[in-house]
């Protein structure tokens, strides 16, 4: 796994976010410190995605702000997304995706740096292949060293293991575990507890878009995740 | 720089999957051929009679065809979700404004110019001298409904009955550059044919403020 820039914090101060009159966020303020885990729970529809799309700053909040702890004032610092969908473009090949957004984000030594991660992902006898004719698994395997190009300070994970076998399950489980353990600040949201929940060194509990519980590693962790699974 | 750079990878990507999936130039060439074609069978004009109509004829068939290539710019991206990840990627969201503007008008030109010699040989109208401001025209033209096209390409993607909005859009904005893109044409294919900067002129502003409006605001139209 390529190692990850300085890792960030999040700030989340009094966030709302609406769609017409349903609250996704509501009035949320709390903190992740830089190189924390953290394993977000709750019912389909509790704001988990919401929170992951305003931290990405892909959604602008209604109300509230979102700041970055740690991350260089002068450059946007490096956040890589994985969720249910790839993300990547289905007619092109794992590398030709791979190769596009390394250039798109000025990786150094583009071809190499995909090259290796192709190898760390498990695809590179697949670097040719167009992504449409990858499995599930595979297809997140692509998703994954997409993410990871730019060495990201800040790792979002919206439901990454929805599809997966188990095989594919475990090998996911390696890959986080391995970046919580090189710094990399990671939000990701669950249903359930499982082995991805297992990683995280805190977890938060949403519901109706507010925060309802926020427990580090103890006896309250598998509590949070009751009544999530699917 | 960065938003050039950006730009430019956005639109190798946008010319490989294109070429790779001929779904855009197949569409819009078919349909362009199948209105020049009909029109002529129909018609039958005169010389005289195909340089006062066929202009307006070519932009209508034009505009049409745009609207078939401008619809899926944005829809594509959001199968797989690339939308987000292009977002998170480049460092200026205008860049992938930049990017669908110049592959749209690129592929919109070689539509054209693959229908000019068909419809110049079933309207039997010569403009061979004027090629060059022609393809000026064109180029205008084309980037006025490219940018235009776009940018609501971006809006009505996120937009119920999507599929609606966008003609319902596009038209009216793009009335004042097709009725000064057909008034230069017909002035090139007269019987003495000049150009007239004053459309030229007139095309050109009109991509400048909607780049510009774009350059503005085009963030805004890419959120969720």
């Amino acid at each position: 796994m390529p190692a990850a820039q300085r890792s960030i914090g999040l700030q989340f101060d009094q966030v709302e976010k609406r769609y017409g009159s349903v609250y996704a966020l509501r009035n949320l303020t709390f903190h992740i410190a830089p190189g924390e885990c953290v394993a977000l729970a709750g019912r389909n529809g509790s704001g988990k995605t919401t929170l992951l799309r305003v931290a990405a700053r892909l959604v602008r909040p209604g109300r509230g702000t979102v700041s970055y702890s740690g991350a260089d004032r002068n450059r946007r610092p490096a956040i890589g997304f994985v969720a249910h969908a790839p993300m990547v473009y289905e007619e092109l090949t794992a590398e030709e995706n791979l190769l596009f957004f390394a250039r798109l984000q000025n990786v150094e030594h583009p071809a190499e740096q995909v090259g290796k991660l192709l190898a760390e992902v498990g695809l590179e006898d697949r670097r040719d292949s167009p992504v449409r004719t990858f499995s599930r698994g595979m297809r997140q395997r692509t998703a994954i060293a997409r993410a990871l190009l730019a060495r990201p300070s800040l790792l979002l994970f919206d439901e990454p293991a929805t599809g997966l076998d188990a095989e594919s399950g475990f090998w996911l489980t390696d890959q986080v575990r391995k970046l919580r353990d090189s710094g990399c600040t990671i939000v990701m949201s669950l249903h359930g507890e499982s082995e991805l929940a297992r990683l995280a060194t805190r977890a938060v509990r949403l519901e109706a878009g507010g925060l309802i519980a926020d427990t580090h590693r103890g006896a309250m962790f598998q509590s949070i995740f009751a009544g999530t699974a699917i | 720089m960065a938003l050039l750079s950006n730009a430019a990878v956005l639109v190798g990507k946008e010319v490989r999957t294109e070429f790779r999936s001929r779904e855009l130039l197949s569409t819009t060439i078919v349909f362009v051929l199948v209105v020049v074609v009909v029109f002529s069978f129909t018609f039958d004009p005169t010389s005289s009679e195909s340089r006062r109509f066929g202009p307006g004829l070519l932009w209508m068939a034009f505009l049409f065809a745009a609207s078939l290539m401008l619809q899926p710019c944005f829809l594509r991206e959001q199968t797989a979700d690339t939308l987000t990840a292009l977002r998170l990627a480049v460092e200026d969201p205008f860049a992938i404004f930049l990017a669908k503007i110049a592959a749209n008008t690129l592929f919109l030109l070689l539509m054209e110019l693959l229908m000019l010699p068909v419809f110049a040989a079933l309207f039997n109208v010569s403009f061979a001298a004027q090629l060059p401001a022609i393809l000026l025209t064109f180029f205008l033209g084309s980037l006025g409904i490219s940018v235009v096209g776009t940018a609501l390409a971006a809006i009505s993607a996120q937009a119920r009955m999507r599929e609606l909005l966008l003609p319902l859009l596009l038209l009216p904005l793009l009335t004042p550059v097709l009725v000064v893109s057909t008034e230069v044409t017909i002035r090139l294919m007269q019987a003495e044919p000049y150009l007239e900067w004053r459309g030229i002129g007139l095309m050109a502003a009109f991509d400048a403020v909607f780049l510009t409006v774009l350059w503005l605001f085009g963030e805004y139209f890419l959120e969720e």
